[in-house]
């Protein structure tokens, strides 16, 4: 009785599902309070939050796709083609901001409709075919802006990504109701149990009476909007849409839901991971910006990082089965 | 029995690229009867319950429910519709709890929105207490072992309240305990006016359950009999369309030499001071209940599993076996009771299959020799009887108990000195069966000792020279074969046994 109480709390789940990398990004966070004054202020802190928020609208995503056995790599090259459809609509054509943005925001969603769409209908892997709309999405925002950034000078435009509502910038508002949205979808909704029965077992789940194609439809399509959405948040912070913007997203997004624990081989991972995945990656960056550390070894730093951590969990992993 | 006819399927046909798989079968169940459905592997049984069942669509004839025709395109028109199936391999999520598979596609929600785990939980449990099955519901499926899967399967489709139960072979993987708590509770289900289809290969079965059997030869209706009204061998004579004299084929020898040995195993809870011995030329049964720890014990001899204690000899040498490559290199073969989880590469080819564990014979350096590669596969095809329209058919498409066959045939290619076979005539048909058991038989005539796993009692007491019995992870008995009887058997197979 005791354990079926324990389990049913959702604060003790998350502390010992995730205990692995809670203990790594406190550990990370000790350290960068020790060698730097700076990283435990407010506005550090702000500021790595808001760099995390958009790696994390995508990465929220990204679990689903990746729970369902797929990939998609092409929320990178959607994050240009969105920013530069939302500058676009406004430095070109002259529209107002609302429609812009809603412009942007439905560019992502064709990108995710279509994705989605051949990735249910047919056998192509989603690799395949993420891959393909990757270079799509990215060559048609070099060509929509003849390769150069379209510059918005909007105070309400930039607004969207620089604002504030109180003290909370605006990125980590969306982000907030993306991540609950997202827990809420994956935990406590149909469609949630249904992206794990299918990722862990395609055939049980239609032998069960799950509409698969419409399950894989959705994700893909929720990958598109969160691509879109951090597309528009990161063109109104830089002042305009940039064909080269989003450019590596995808694995950083990937990189956060791996390190969250979420299996590459699909039926298994929490959203509740890839927040701590995310906050892992974003910390060390922003740390190693601290220390002065030069962007190249920066990456070097990344990877060892990953590594690490997913060999910790393969060995807590390899541990349970025995 | 009532007279009321529930379900009627008319003249279904169903082609698949390159096979036809029914070609004109028809079958009409009546309310409160048990309906078995017989054929050899391959025959078609399959198929036409996934048609009832809306995985696949037939290309012609119809369905009849209560005397109105209708369209079943999907699983959810089936459940519609009041059919229910538990098909022939597992479909169950692995890493979702028991209570979640069964409600997955229809979970209970609250406020409409959101799935309420509380009641989902309550009632799987409630469920599961009422079958009084010692399962947890929030327990992973993937921490159960086959048969516990099985029952939870069995569960989910009852709990639909379905007005047709189908079950495709839900015994092959069960004990005999879970087997009449089956049949208790399809007698149930016949009070309550349910229409059953049943589909097994164990003979013995249907004479307990069955109230029609209607038998179905390379997908073309044969005929339908009373189960009272007609023999063992009227049945196998329609369904293999000739007489089969010999069943189980067996000449015994008088083993003496030892080819394996082996000395106080022990393997934490799993097993406990096994010790037993093994001669050249012998059959050696491992007989008990599922869970016993008979597949553990061999995975432990193939270097799968590992073991804290105690020691293995091959010839009268101590080895460490370190793994299965290992194994096979010392002339082990074994054949794993899951096939699915543990044996086949669905998307792979039958050739691929067979050969893979042989490629030595016709891969060398870079050149790889095509002929000999399928001279091994027609070898082993044609000895197994093995049913494909061709080599390069998938694996996952054929029938289960070609799938079997598949993976026997594929570690006979091995050529073994020491056979270990789990549970090898699980979903083979009784042709099959009969085929099996005589090539058993050359084996141990040309020195091969086998080690057979079985829980069907009969094909234990008819084919082994001697059977080692287990229970809860000990060695409880070791017969000869005189005097050796079913009741024998499961009195060495229950004890230590608490429930
Ligand atoms: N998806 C598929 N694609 C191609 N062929 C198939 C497919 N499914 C079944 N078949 C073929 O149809 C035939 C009938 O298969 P089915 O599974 O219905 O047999 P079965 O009577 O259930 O046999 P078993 O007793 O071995 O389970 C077989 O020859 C099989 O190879
Ligand atoms: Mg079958």
């Amino acid at each position: 009785m005791k354990k079926l109480q324990a389990k049913n709390n959702p604060l003790y789940n998350f502390g010992r599902e995730n205990f692995g990398i809670l203990i790594g990004l406190l550990l990370l966070c000790v350290i960068l309070t020790i060698f730097s004054p700076v990283f435990l202020s407010k506005n550090n802190i702000l500021n790595v939050l808001r760099q995390v928020a958009t790696n994390l609208y995508i990465a929220c995503a990204m679990t689903m796709v990746i729970i369902l056995g797929g990939i998609d790599l092409s929320v990178g090259s959607t994050i240009a083609l969105s920013g530069v459809v939302t500058g676009g609509m406004i430095a070109f054509d002259g529209h107002s901001l609302v429609v812009a943005v809603i412009a942007g925001l439905l560019v992502g969603v064709a990108v995710g409709a279509f994705n989605g769409f051949l990735i249910s209908k047919t056998t192509i892997p989603p690799f395949i075919v993420t891959l393909s709309t990757m270079n799509i999405a990215r060559g048609a925002s070099y060509v929509y802006t003849g390769g150069q950034p379209i510059r918005v000078m909007s105070d309400s435009f930039n607004f969207i990504g620089s604002g504030y509502v109180g003290e909370i910038p605006m990125p980590i508002i969306y982000l907030v109701i993306i991540v609950i949205i997202s827990v809420l979808i994956m935990s406590k909704s149909r469609l949630g149990r249904h992206i794990y029965a299918v990722g862990g077992n395609p055939t049980a789940a239609r032998f069960s009476g799950i509409n698969n194609s419409r399950v894989l439809f959705f994700a893909y399509l929720f990958s598109g909007l969160m691509a879109a959405i951090a597309g528009v948040v990161l063109a109104s912070r830089m002042f305009s849409g940039q064909p080269t913007a989003g450019q590596g997203a995808e694995m950083d997004a990937i990189a956060a839901v791996v390190l969250g624990g979420t299996s590459m081989s699909g039926g298994v991972g929490k959203i509740g991971g890839t927040v701590i995945g995310a906050l892992i990656i974003g910390v060390l960056s922003n740390g190693l910006n601290l220390l002065g550390i030069n962007s190249f070894w920066q990456y070097i730093v990344k990877g060892v990082v990953i590594l690490i951590a997913v060999y910790v969990d393969f060995l807590k992993k390899g541990k349970k089965s025995n | 029995m009532s007279e009321k006819i529930l379900l009627e399927m008319n003249h279904i046909r169903k082609e698949f690229p390159g096979v036809l798989a029914l070609k004109d079968v028809s079958l009409q169940v009546q309310a409160g009867e048990v309906h078995a459905l017989l054929g050899e592997n391959g025959a078609g049984k399959s198929t036409l319950i996934k048609i009832l069942g809306g995985i696949y669509s037939s290309d012609a004839g119809e369905i009849v429910i209560d005397g109105s025709v209708v369209t079943i395109n999907s699983v959810q028109d089936a459940q519609k519709f009041g059919i229910s199936v538990i098909h022939q391999e597992l479909v169950l999520v692995p890493h979702m709890t028991v209570a979640e598979n069964i409600y997955l596609g229809r979970e209970p929600l609250k406020a409409g929105r959101f799935v309420d785990f509380k009641k989902m939980n309550d009632d799987a449990k409630h469920l599961l207490d009422s079958f009084e099955l010692d399962i947890r519901p929030n327990e992973e499926i993937s921490e159960l072992t086959i048969a516990q899967q099985q029952m939870v399967e069995i569960i989910k489709a009852l709990s639909f309240h379905a007005k047709i139960l189908v079950m495709d072979e839900p015994t092959s993987s069960l004990s005999e305990k879970d087997v009449d708590f089956l049949f208790e509770n399809i007698r149930k289900l016949k009070k309550a006016q349910v229409g059953i289809i049943y589909i097994s290969h164990r003979m013995s079965e249907l004479k307990q359950i069955a109230d029609k059997i209607t038998v179905i030869r390379d997908g073309e209706y044969i005929g339908t009999r009373q189960t009272h009204a007609t023999t063992n061998d009227e049945l196998i004579t329609m369904m293999v369309g000739r007489q089969l004299t010999n069943y189980y084929t067996r000449t015994f020898g008088n083993p003496t030499t030892k080819v394996l040995e082996v000395k106080h195993l022990n393997a934490g809870k799993l097993l406990k001071d096994i010790s037993f011995h093994l001669f050249s030329g012998e059959i050696l049964g491992f007989a008990g209940l599922v869970g016993a720890g008979r597949s553990e014990v061999m995975k432990c001899i193939f270097g799968i599993d590992a073991f804290e204690s105690g020691e293995i000899l091959i010839n009268g040498e101590p080895v460490v076996v370190k793994n299965p490559d290992d194994a096979m290199k010392r002339g082990i073969a074994l054949v794993p009771e899951s096939r699915k989880r543990e044996a086949l590469f669905m998307d792979q080819s039958v050739t691929y299959n067979i050969t893979i564990k042989a490629l030595g014979e016709f891969i060398h350096g870079i050149h790889v020799d095509n002929a000999r590669e399928t001279e091994i596969t027609k070898e082993y095809v044609d000895m197994m009887e093995i049913k494909t329209p061709t080599y390069k058919q998938v694996v996952g498409n054929l029938s289960g108990g070609n799938q079997q066959k598949v993976v026997i045939g594929r570690w006979l290619a091995t050529k073994p000195k020491i056979l270990i076979l789990d549970e090898p005539t699980r979903g083979v048909d009784v042709g099959a069966k009969a085929e099996i058991y005589s090539i058993m038989n050359e084996l141990v005539k040309n020195g091969v000792a086998i080690i057979m796993i079985s829980s069907e009692l009969p094909e234990v007491i008819n084919m082994s020279d001697r059977v080692v019995v287990m229970s809860n992870g000990k060695i409880t008995g070791c017969l000869s074969r005189e005097g050796l009887t079913q009741e024998k058997i499961m009195h060495h197979a229950t004890q230590f046994v608490t429930t």
